[in-house]
């Protein structure tokens, strides 16, 4: 049976309910989330933003991430010189960028990789969608995102 | 027994009545899915009315294949990965194994990022604890310890977010230090991952803040009689037990094992810091409970000191942009929340590592299961299973 | 008034104020839980209090599919949440609000009421053993155990209340603590049972109603950490519904005959007849609900005890002590 060594008996169970009760009277910390919403600390890895002006489609973003999630096709394309006699340029031309975040584990590799800052975390994280297909952001999505990109936190003196 | 007589009736004095009832006993499947065995086990129990006479527990429900997914992908891509292994303590999962690729590239991690290391893990031990500190009073049917402790790992959880982006899984360590650059380009907005401004400001309202919280559980919880009658001389665990059967963490703590990887092996600079190793020598149910409370206690210590004298310098060292590890064998272990984790590496140079054996605590913490069982009741079971503090994830991996 | 409308409007009235009762009791689980562990509990339906979420939860049940397991034994699975329902029920019956507003005041009216209301012990062990389901099982034969045990001390704490008042009519023992427990001067000062000697009686009573209402921390038939849901496991729907609000409904009648029996039923000290009878159900319904918010504030702070503590208590502890209750009563009945 319960030991009751402290002198009064049930102690123990009373303290708890005056805990409990002290509670009672004590405003929640609850947020009332779709009317107020919870900004998330600007390093929070909500989604992923891409700047296609960025992106040479290079690929090291699709070869780097653990559950290959990202898909890019591209093309090269010939910029002619505006000049007669200047050297013919080629860029690569991005015709498909997209991010499956139903798969998406969400660590951030490909934002590290980059070699080019095209690939940004932004704290968004509204966008839960009915089907699951949906959740293949293309490129029109991802570039979206880019204007919640925030700007980074300022550092703490080291 | 009785005995006819001519007449064919029997009489009810003939019959013997001190011969006990034979009752069969009842199998009874508790899990896969059930409220109180975590995410995915079964437990497949002989039950004598509530007397439970044996157990065992079926594992494997959550296997996903962590060693054959590692061979198969370079050691930054792992990191991510092994975050997943005990989801509660996501970031004390890849400090081993980055110590472990550490020591074979003979890397060494500057001094801040080691502190960090030691303040996350540590922040990541506080909010594992909490966890423990809300499902077991709920498995012994008190509901309330649950929103106090969710609540208040919420500023824990919120000090790891703004520091690595993850609250559950951080994926922050990098060979060689801490991540030092998200948007690892040299062009624009590069954004640097020291610390953000305010978080020392920040850690100490935690820790002072989260103290507060242990002395609500010590009066919600610690002295409540019921949970006492619940939970003392319930499931001992002997030392015999724990050596036997490769117990670690609080549950080996909490038999008078005192064993702790951060005082035994330098695996981050414990040493630097004034920490106790919280030990009981009950083992039962309690005694556990017991020592992660104390645990939560030391832990907001150590931040305390780490914080507080947190060097300056560089987050990372040089590392190569191509990472190979020169072969060779290695292996490290960590004090996780629930135990000792630990990783034996096999590389045979390259990016990729050849073999990677993951030992988790949880799966011999909970292989020690079907031994407190005899004599125990359908309650103690319950209550046994939410003190071992196990997550599914770590005993399939 | 005919035979036949008396009955309806008393039907009406014993089925509204258990009804009106449990909702009411139900929303205060809900919202007093809620902010006992710091959250906001029901907030939208309704508006802004969430003072519907009980209608909606009811209309939600009302709604799903009423399931009956595989190889259930059919009739007594369906029929098992009428039998607890109406063990709750019965118990309003001889409930008085005020002197004149009781459905029927019966003689021995605390003998019917702790009768009828172990009724319900009858209709969860239906429930688990129609149920095929191991859990339910379990749940049910704790429960039958637990109200076994805990039946006794109720009965036995009611009994000293009874020896004190000399009937066992319950308006005959609320009227019983209006009768001077002292005067000072000329003001004759009444006061219920609970200050003059039942201390004791009603903590058993009060103890023992939590174990009979399967209530933490006396909840092992329902356990929802061990037994998933214990005896209500496969029940789904409407059926779910009965049993969910039987137990609230029996909080109301468990907390109305511990007011009865110990806080004086509709009467307050100091005043008089007259306004006893127009104020009396105002003050005997706050009893009960100040007595249901102790039994809500309980529950939100214990964990359960487990099934061989339940019965140690019970026989080890609440019996001795209900029976040397009765004997003290006893003695200061036949001494005074």
């Amino acid at each position: 049976m319960a030991s009751t060594k402290l002198g009064f008996p049930l102690k123990g169970i009373f303290k708890g309910m005056g805990i409990t009760l002290v509670t009672l009277f004590k405003p929640t910390p609850t947020v009332n989330y779709p009317v107020v919403k919870e900004r998330p600390t600007e390093r929070a890895r909500g989604v992923i933003a891409l700047d296609t002006d960025a992106c040479t489609s290079c690929m090291l973003c699709a070869r780097e991430c653990p559950d290959w999630c990202i898909y890019i096709e591209g093309h090269k394309e010939e910029i002619q010189p505006d000049k007669p006699g200047g050297r013919v340029k080629t860029r690569a031309k991005l015709d498909r960028f997209d991010i499956d975040f139903a798969l998406c584990m969400y660590c951030g590799i490909c934002v590290e990789v980059c070699p080019f800052d095209a690939l940004f975390w932004t704290p968004e994280y509204e966008y839960s969608e009915h089907k699951i297909s949906d959740l293949l952001h293309d490129k029109d999505k991802l570039t979206e995102w880019l204007a919640t990109v925030p700007t980074p936190p300022a550092l703490e003196a080291s | 027994m009785s005995t006819l007589d001519q007449s064919g009736t029997v009489h009810i004095s003939d019959a013997s009545i001190s011969v006990e009832l034979e009752t069969p006993g009842m199998t009874l499947n508790i899990g896969p899915q059930h409220p109180s065995t975590h995410g995915v086990l079964r437990l497949v129990a002989q039950v004598d009315g509530e007397r439970v006479s044996s157990l065992e527990p079926m594992i494997g429900y959550m296997h996903r294949g962590y060693e054959k997914l590692v061979e198969v992908r370079n050691y930054a891509q792992i990191i991510t990965l092994i975050n997943r292994i005990d989801w509660t303590a996501g970031y004390a999962n890849e400090v081993p194994f980055v110590v472990a690729v550490e020591r074979l590239t003979e890397i060494e991690a500057p001094d801040r990022a080691q502190y960090i290391r030691v303040i996350l893990t540590e922040m990541t031990r506080i909010s594992a604890h909490l966890l423990f500190l809300s499902s077991f009073p709920l498995e012994l049917g008190a509901s309330t310890p649950l929103m106090y402790a969710v609540r208040d790992r919420e500023y824990v959880l919120e000090l790891l977010e703004s520091v690595t982006g993850g609250r559950f899984h951080p994926n922050f360590n990098r060979v060689g230090g801490v991540k030092p650059v998200a948007g690892g380009g040299s062009t624009t907005k590069k954004q640097s991952q020291d610390l953000p401004a305010g978080f020392i400001a920040a850690t100490n309202a935690m820790v002072k803040r989260l103290r507060g919280t242990c002395v609500t559980f010590d009066g919600l919880v610690t002295g409540n009689e019921v949970f006492l009658a619940r939970t003392k001389g319930v499931g001992i665990i002997t030392p015999d037990h724990v050596h036997q059967y490769g117990i670690s963490g609080p549950n080996a703590r909490a038999s008078g094992v005192g064993f702790d990887v951060r005082k035994h092996e330098a695996y981050l600079p414990y040493d630097k810091f004034d920490f106790a190793i919280p030990t009981e020598t009950d083992g039962d149910c309690f005694s556990r409970y017991a020592v992660r409370l104390a645990e939560i206690r030391e832990s907001l210590k150590i931040i305390e000191q780490a914080v507080n004298d947190l060097p300056g310098g560089p987050l990372r060292s040089k590392v190569p942009r191509i990472l190979k590890v020169p072969a060779g064998e290695i292996y490290v272990r960590g004090e996780n929340p629930k135990g000792e984790m630990g990783y034996y590496i096999v590389s045979e140079g390259g990016r990729i590592p050849y073999r990677v054996k993951i030992r988790t605590a949880s799966y011999s913490n909970l292989a020690v299961l079907p031994e407190l069982m005899n004599g125990a009741l359908l309650p103690d079971l319950v209550a046994i299973l939410g003190s071992l503090d196990f997550v599914l994830g770590d005993v399939d991996r | 008034m005919s035979f036949a409308v008396l009955l309806t409007v008393k039907v009406l009235a014993v089925l509204g104020l258990m009804l009106g009762g449990a909702l009411v009791v139900i929303y205060a689980e809900l919202k007093v839980g809620a902010h006992m562990q710091n959250r906001i509990g029901p907030y939208f339906a309704g508006g802004r209090f969430g003072w519907a979420q009980p209608f909606a939860d009811a209309l939600k049940f009302m709604q799903k599919e009423d399931l009956v397991p595989d190889g259930a034994d059919d009739r007594v699975y369906k029929l098992a949440p009428y039998v607890v329902l109406m063990g709750t029920i019965g118990v309003f019956v001889v409930l008085p609000l005020s002197p004149r507003f009781v459905a029927r005041d019966l003689d021995l009216g605390a003998f019917y009421a702790l009768a009828i209301s172990s009724l319900t012990t009858l209709g969860v062990l239906m429930a688990g053993w129609s149920s095929n389901n191991k859990y339910s099982l379990i749940g049910g034969l704790r429960a039958a155990a637990q109200l076994i045990a805990y039946e006794l001390p109720l009965v036995l704490a009611v009994v000293a209340v009874a020896i004190q008042a000399g009937t066992l009519s319950i308006s005959g023992i609320i009227e019983a603590q209006a009768a001077p427990a002292f005067s000072i001067g000329e003001l004759n000062v009444a006061l219920p049972y609970i200050l003059t000697g039942q201390i004791i009686g009603f903590a058993i009573f009060v103890v023992a109603s939590l174990a009979e209402l399967s209530r933490i921390p006396f909840d092992m038939p329902i356990a929802e950490s061990e037994l998933t849901m214990g005896f209500v496991t496969e029940y789904s729907s409407i059926r779910f519904a009965m049993f969910f609000l039987a137990e609230y409904a029996g909080m109301v009648s468990m907390s109305a005959l511990a007011t009865a029996f110990y806080l004086g039923g509709y009467q307050l000290p100091g005043l008089s007849a007259t306004a006893v009878e127009v104020l009396g159900p105002v003050i005997f319904i706050s009893k009960v609900f100040l007595l249901s918010f102790l039994f809500i504030w309980l529950r939100w702070t214990l964990p359960r005890f487990r099934e061989d503590q339940l019965q140690s208590l019970a026989w080890r502890w609440l019996i001795p002590a209900a029976l040397l209750n009765i004997a003290i009563t006893a003695t200061f009945k036949v001494v005074f």
